[in-house]
């Protein structure tokens, strides 16, 4: 798909093959056509621009650099799937990476860095979901909360500054420069959360409670599914998650960053959510999708670095791919401008 | 309420209403005079809503004219009908919270200096407002919208009517939620309006209240006027008689079923909105719970079901007490509930249908939690197939199917859990005649299979058509039970609507 298919060959094969491209568009969906045609654009623009851009160092750049939004991106998914929002990813990221690299200069144990680190996502998770379910606080306010304060907590503990070296430890080296079977490690992460992930999703009965609790929350109830259970359970789950990408910072940067590196990754994952078709109400979206979007706005990134456009460009970009991304959501979902949205 | 003036002030004539598949007004006629108080009754979907709605252009109508003084008029927005003078208190008044009563009356509309909003002039203008109108002392144009009670609601709905030009007012069951002294200053209200020529029509199924305040009675019965009455010379039973009287017989199929063991039994229990209600549900055997929409039926489903907690009595499942935290441990129990609403608290709208029946039985369809999509997609087809589900495939989005196999989609994933009570809220709203049929031969199919059935319904046919027993609610109580042999439409009117003595 690096590779745009020249005009004479697309014009050729179009009608010969209706019908097997109307069952490809099926299979697909509208959403993730159009993310994939939006892609090519891109991918063909920059490489016409830039011939550096198909360099297979600079493939694997981009595919390292969005491997920890992309952990997160598939995690909101399945935030957003069930209704709700979690911004405090990035602090729990950024948390659980300082908390690593503290334990780990303490125990000189990689494990117990990583191990705590999972403890820490847990908990905080936990208390994300405690707060939604129980303090009865809309999530999109509660984890606004916890965003500032876990990043509090962060530089707290860490007296805002960088943490602990772990560039010698061969565990986060494998991790952050590691490759099997020549693909970079972090790719096999971010493969491997998104696949269970969809496995989850789309072949046990948890993945199809998620949708249903997303999707019609009363009708949830009255068909027996615990809801408290299921919220609690998957903000434990989007805490694990991000603890997961704190590590991976943690191993990348060498060092335990309690904001550096972290900061931002909220917006991007819920914009790739969203790009990828997450409904913000809930019950309607795929990782299929998401992933897509996280290769979009890895090109898209990588491109205006290779390009030489100004980086403060990269947050505008960034800002203006998510509303777009819900206009058109909401569009296609038939909302009528009365009033604020549901 | 005394003279009437010869030149009638509204006139609808021939007015029909018809949504898919259901005909809500057919060729009803209806005039108000100034100075009367013309009363609407019917039962439950009569059509008395709707003949509302058309009148304040909520709904244009599909034929039938509407004369204002003589004038053909053309109402397509509720805009048109206000500025005619033809005003609506809705049942449930639309009150902003923390917004002064003043406000409130004059949204939209606020007086204003320059551009600065001015507060005296409001205040003053509320303020005598509420001296005119007879309501001094009732409320305070000051205090705010979420600390009224429903009587000064009612009165902030009445004020923003007086406060444009005003011809016709009608009243959609205003003493519903006040209180009789509330309601003696209502009907001094009226009789007020009325000597000052506003034509008054109000929709009430307070028999003593009509009889007290109407200079005429309109009777609907399936969208059709079958009667119109002095006040004077009709009585309560000459009015039940007029709402009573469908024939929709062929539609009901019933098996000769002998009903079993008692399966359900609902003993003195109380909730929020319910008190010290009793009856059983045996297997093999329909109940229907029949009332006035608000008699507390849906509340009772709910607090059976687990859904709001009971505060007092008990609930017992084949003679065993239950103790409900939440819907699943009903679920758990072998009771389900298919709400009213189906669109909003039972389907998964955008998802398919083999989904939406599969709903209730995942976990057991599962192993280790991976879903046997085989099994999954075989009781799918079987559902689709037994209960005639006309869908395209089973992975059809329900979201397209019409409201008949939406319901019996929901029907679907109940049978699908072999639940042993089921609460059938309102099963047939929305349905048409076809689909209706269907989900009576389906109710009867379970009851005969020995499930135990327990139906809400507010069409009185529908309840003499399926019931082995019915269970009348007025106010959040059991007023009556009849049963099937001796039940008459009648009958089932008088407990759901006449005062009981005391």
């Amino acid at each position: 798909m690096m590779v745009p298919a020249t005009e004479a060959v697309g014009a050729a094969s179009i009608p010969a093959k209706r019908g097997a491209l109307r069952r490809i568009l099926d299979m697909l969906g509208v959403q993730n056509v159009s993310l994939l045609i939006a892609l090519a654009v891109l991918v063909a623009f920059i490489g016409s621009q830039n011939s550096n851009f198909f360099y297979s160092s600079n493939i694997a750049t981009v595919g390292t650099t969005v491997a920890i939004v992309g952990i997160l991106a598939v995690i909101q998914t399945v935030v957003m799937l069930l209704g709700g929002l979690d911004i405090s990813v990035s602090s729990q990221a950024g948390l659980t990476s300082v908390v690593s690299a503290m334990v780990f200069t303490a125990s000189h144990s990689a494990l117990a860095g990583i191990a705590t680190a999972f403890v820490v996502g847990l908990a905080t998770g936990l208390l994300n979901g405690v707060i939604i379910v129980y303090g009865r606080v809309n999530a999109v306010i509660a984890t606004l909360a916890t965003l500032a304060a876990y990043r509090g907590l962060a530089n707290l503990i860490s007296n805002g500054r960088a943490q602990g070296y772990v560039g010698v430890d061969q565990v986060f080296i494998f991790l952050a420069r590691g490759t099997l079977a020549g693909i970079p490690v972090l790719i096999w992460i971010l493969a491997l959360v998104a696949l269970v992930t969809q496995l989850l999703l789309h072949y046990t009965d948890i993945g199809r409670n998620i949708y249903a609790v997303g999707g019609n929350a009363t009708a949830a109830r009255l068909a027996g599914i615990p809801l408290n259970r299921y919220i609690l359970g998957v903000y434990v789950l989007c805490g694990l998650v991000s603890a997961l990408a704190g590590i991976l910072l943690t191993a990348r940067t060498g060092s335990g960053q309690p904001t550096s590196g972290s900061q931002g990754l909220e917006l991007q994952c819920i914009t790739a959510a969203a790009l990828g078709g997450c409904s913000m109400q809930g019950g309607k979206g795929t990782i299929v999708g998401t992933i897509l979007a996280v290769i979009l706005l890895g090109v898209l990134q990588n491109g205006l670095i290779i390009l030489d456009v100004n980086s403060f460009w990269q947050d505008i970009a960034q800002g203006a791919l998510l509303v777009i991304a819900v206009v058109i959501q909401q569009r296609r979902s038939g909302a009528r401008s009365v009033g604020l949205p549901a | 309420m005394n003279q009437q003036s010869a030149a009638p002030v509204l006139i609808m004539t021939g007015v029909s209403k018809r949504f898919a598949g259901v005909q809500a007004l057919k060729e009803v006629s209806l005039s108000a005079h100034a100075g009367e108080v013309l009363a609407l009754m019917g039962e439950n979907g009569a059509g008395k809503s709707t003949l509302l709605k058309v009148m304040t252009g909520n709904y244009i109508p599909d034929a039938g004219q509407i004369m204002i003084d003589g004038a053909p008029v053309h109402l397509t927005t509720p805009g048109d009908a206000r500025r005619l003078g033809i005003r609506v208190v809705p049942q449930e008044p639309e009150i902003i919270p923390y917004v002064s009563v003043a406000e409130n009356i004059y949204a939209g509309a606020l007086p204003t200096r320059g551009r600065l909003f001015n507060r005296a002039a409001l205040r003053a203008r509320v303020a005598a407002d509420i001296e005119r109108s007879g309501f001094s002392g009732m409320i305070d144009p000051d205090q705010l919208g979420n600390t009224l009670s429903p009587a000064q609601r009612q009165i902030v709905e009445i004020l923003r009517a007086l406060s444009g030009p005003l011809r016709v007012l009608a009243f959609d069951e205003p003493t519903s939620s006040l209180s009789d002294h509330e309601a003696d200053s209502l009907f001094r209200l009226i009789a007020r309006l009325t000597d000052s020529g506003v034509a008054v029509i109000y929709v009430s199924h307070r028999m003593k209240e009509i009889l007290r305040i109407a200079t005429r009675v309109l009777v609907l019965r399936d969208g059709q006027t079958v009667g119109v009455r002095p006040a004077r010379e009709t009585s309560e039973s000459e009015l039940v008689r007029l709402m009573v009287g469908r024939d929709l017989s062929a539609l009901y199929h019933r098996s000769a079923r002998q009903p079993g063991a008692v399966v359900l039994s609902v003993d003195k229990i109380s909730s929020a909105d319910i008190h010290d209600v009793t009856f059983t549900v045996r297997s093999g055997e329909v109940v229907v719970l029949a009332g006035l929409v608000g008699a507390g039926r849906t509340e009772l489903a709910r607090a059976i079901i687990g859904d709001v907690p009971i505060t007092a009595g008990q609930i017992r499942m084949d003679g065993k007490v239950l103790h409900l935290a939440s819907p699943r441990d009903a679920v758990r129990a072998g009771l389900c509930l298919a709400p009213e609403e189906r669109k909003a608290q039972a389907l998964l709208m955008k998802r398919s249908v083999r989904d939406n029946i599969s709903l209730a039985v995942l976990q057991s369809l599962s192993r280790w939690h991976i879903i046997r999509r085989g099994a999954e997609r075989r009781l799918a087809a079987e559902s689709v197939a037994a209960l005639h589900i006309r869908t395209p495939s089973l992975e059809q989005e329900v979201a397209t199917l019409s409201g008949g196999n939406q319901q019996k989609t929901v029907l679907a994933r109940w049978l699908a859990r072999q639940s042993r009570l089921m609460i059938l809220d309102e099963p047939t709203r929305g349905v048409d005649v076809g689909a209706k049929a269907d989900i009576y031969a389906i109710i009867d199919r379970l009851a005969s299979a020995g499930a135990a059935i327990l139906v809400i319904s507010s069409e009185l046919p529908e309840v003499l058509g399926l019931a082995d027993r019915i269970v009348v609610m007025q106010h959040g109580t059991v007023s009556g039970t009849l049963d099937r042999a001796d039940a008459t439409e009648e009958k089932i009117l008088s407990l759901a609507i006449l005062e009981r003595a005391a």
